[in-house]
């Protein structure tokens, strides 16, 4: 509690950047570009479309059979560039804080490696396919681990990710980060219906932390189908209003209303000034529009037009 | 009340300083009194009343050129980082700027009314001053302070509005005009702090002799 005199002392370091994303975040995509682009009959009149946005420059220079995967990339490229020119003006604290941001890649970078490294693919072909926010330096070399104690005392000990796996300890009390640990517990719990995962040791991959701990996940832990496991997400007011707009048994949907709701929060952030969750938020955003597109690209290459409207989540 | 309290609040440091520092003060000529108040009267009448003015001249510019400055940086950081997406919106800002530069002039201004103020008279035979000349010392001062503070939480009040007024004017062009009303009243609240500062001075004059 600082009493408002962030007001007076946020901007000494962070004001530019705080109005720089702002500046980034008024060139998301808005309905009406939405709508233009559901109306595209080929990935070159995405391409045409999307000219105008921020994503032009990007897009420009590509030769004319595009596929839904150099759209993406491109796109991402895109994020990516921000972020990192943030991340160079940054200061000490909120370099930190955008750093923290881009763990969650960077995790799933490591998993993806180590998974594939196990399954003995090609090291190039799974550098390829990591997250580019979360690469770091010495990622290639997460190869050589044979197994999970090696990894890390060889290599994860010199990244930045260490004392995360060493602890299990996470330090963010973001409203934001609530509701993405109990999505994940929600997701877990999903994917692993039907899974010979025991209870323990579901309950072993929850985080220790957000709105469920612990009660909802003793309860998700139990969740032998989906009715169960609303029952235990609808003691929480949140998760009970997504769950009534949710007919029973309609799984499917309950991806696109939790992102409505990330969405809708990180929307919120927009409305106070002086504080880093902007930047949090801009990343957040970014990638629902990245996911956006790719849903459009997909639906238009393969012909499924009708179906666009069902997977966008519109963010302004 | 955990949370009130907390260490990085600036009360919680600043709090002990200061009734510290003031108990010391008060306390310091004779041990048996907790206030000393012929000390006090010893300590005040014996500060040439020259002091007091010059102190509030130097706090009445030192302090509004503080808050301006504050206000610029506020206001100029958000401006510089929103013009690189939207570049229209800077020679429109640079208006919140002249705002927080209007803050540092009120205290030119008084600075100088105040300066001028000051006239010499010889001291008593006992080196004391004359009444009349130790309340023109005070008036000086008192004003100086009130017109610095005054501008102080101006400067800052007008450089947050107009931060926000850059960055929603770049967001919306139809909000600029609706955030500098607000502004405007923001950069009137340095003018009272003025007025009030040239009323406190009206009654000074050095060498009166009723007193």
């Amino acid at each position: 509690m600082t009493w408002g005199m962030e007001m007076l002392t946020f901007n000494i370091k962070d004001g530019y950047l705080e109005a720089l994303v702002r500046g980034h975040k008024a060139g998301l995509l808005s309905v009406a570009d939405y709508n233009n682009l559901s109306q595209c009959e080929t990935l070159d009149d995405i391409k045409l479309n999307l000219t105008a946005s921020d994503y032009g420059p990007y897009l420009a220079n590509e030769p004319s059979p595009l596929h839904t995967t150099t759209i993406v990339e491109k796109c991402t490229q895109k994020l990516v560039d921000d972020w990192n020119k943030m991340r160079c003006q940054a200061d000490e604290t909120l370099g930190r804080f955008m750093d923290y941001c881009t763990y969650g890649h960077m995790i799933d970078n490591v998993v993806l490696i180590v998974t594939g490294t196990l399954h003995e693919r090609d090291v190039q072909e799974l550098l390829d396919k990591c997250h580019p926010l979360g690469v770091f330096d010495s990622i290639a070399t997460l190869a050589v681990a044979q197994n999970m104690r090696e990894l890390y005392r060889l290599v994860l000990v010199d990244t930045p990710l260490a004392p995360y796996f060493s602890e299990n300890l996470t330090h963010e009390d973001l409203d934001e980060m609530n509701i993405e640990t109990d999505r994940r517990a929600l997701n877990i719990t999903l994917n692993s219906i039907g899974t010979e995962l025991s209870r323990d040791d579901r309950k072993k991959l929850y985080s220790n932390f957000g709105l469920l701990y612990p009660h909802g996940h003793n309860e998700l832990s139990m969740a032998e189908d989906f009715d169960q496991i609303r029952a235990a997400m609808e003691k929480i007011p949140v998760y009970a209003s997504i769950f009534n707009k949710l007919g029973f048994g309609e799984s499917q949907m309950l991806d696109k209303l939790l992102y409505d709701e990330e969405v809708r929060r990180c929307v919120l952030t927009y409305e106070q000034q002086f504080h880093y969750g902007v930047f949090y938020a801009y990343m957040k955003l970014r990638e629902q529009e990245i996911r956006n597109i790719m849903w459009i690209s997909e639906c238009v290459a393969q012909d499924q037009k009708a179906r666009i409207s069902d997977g966008i989540v519109f963010t302004f | 009340m955990v949370q009130l309290m907390s260490l990085n609040s600036p009360i919680t440091l600043l709090l002990p300083i200061t009734l510290t520092c003031i108990c010391f003060i008060i306390s310091v000529g004779d041990p048996a009194r907790f206030i000393d108040w012929d000390w006090l009267w010893l300590l005040f009448h014996s500060i040439s009343p020259y002091f007091w003015a010059a102190m509030g001249v130097a706090f009445a510019i030192g302090l509004s050129v503080l808050g301006a400055a504050w206000g610029i940086f506020i206001t100029g950081s958000s401006l510089v980082g929103a013009a690189v997406r939207v570049p229209r919106i800077t020679s429109k800002n640079l208006i919140s700027v002249i705002f927080c530069e209007a803050v540092a002039i009120y205290g030119v201004v008084v600075a100088i009314i105040l300066q001028t103020k000051i006239e010499f008279v010889p001291p008593l035979s006992d080196g004391s001053y004359s009444s009349a000349a130790m309340f023109s010392g005070y008036s000086i001062f008192g004003s100086g302070l009130t017109c610095g503070f005054a501008n102080l939480v101006c400067g800052m009040c007008v450089g947050i509005v107009g931060s926000s007024a850059a960055l929603s004017d770049a967001q919306n062009a139809a909000l600029f005009v609706k955030i500098l009303v607000v502004e405007i009243f923001g950069s009137a609240l340095g003018l009272f702090g003025v007025i009030i500062a040239i009323v406190m001075t009206g009654g000074v004059d050095w060498g009166a002799t009723n007193g």
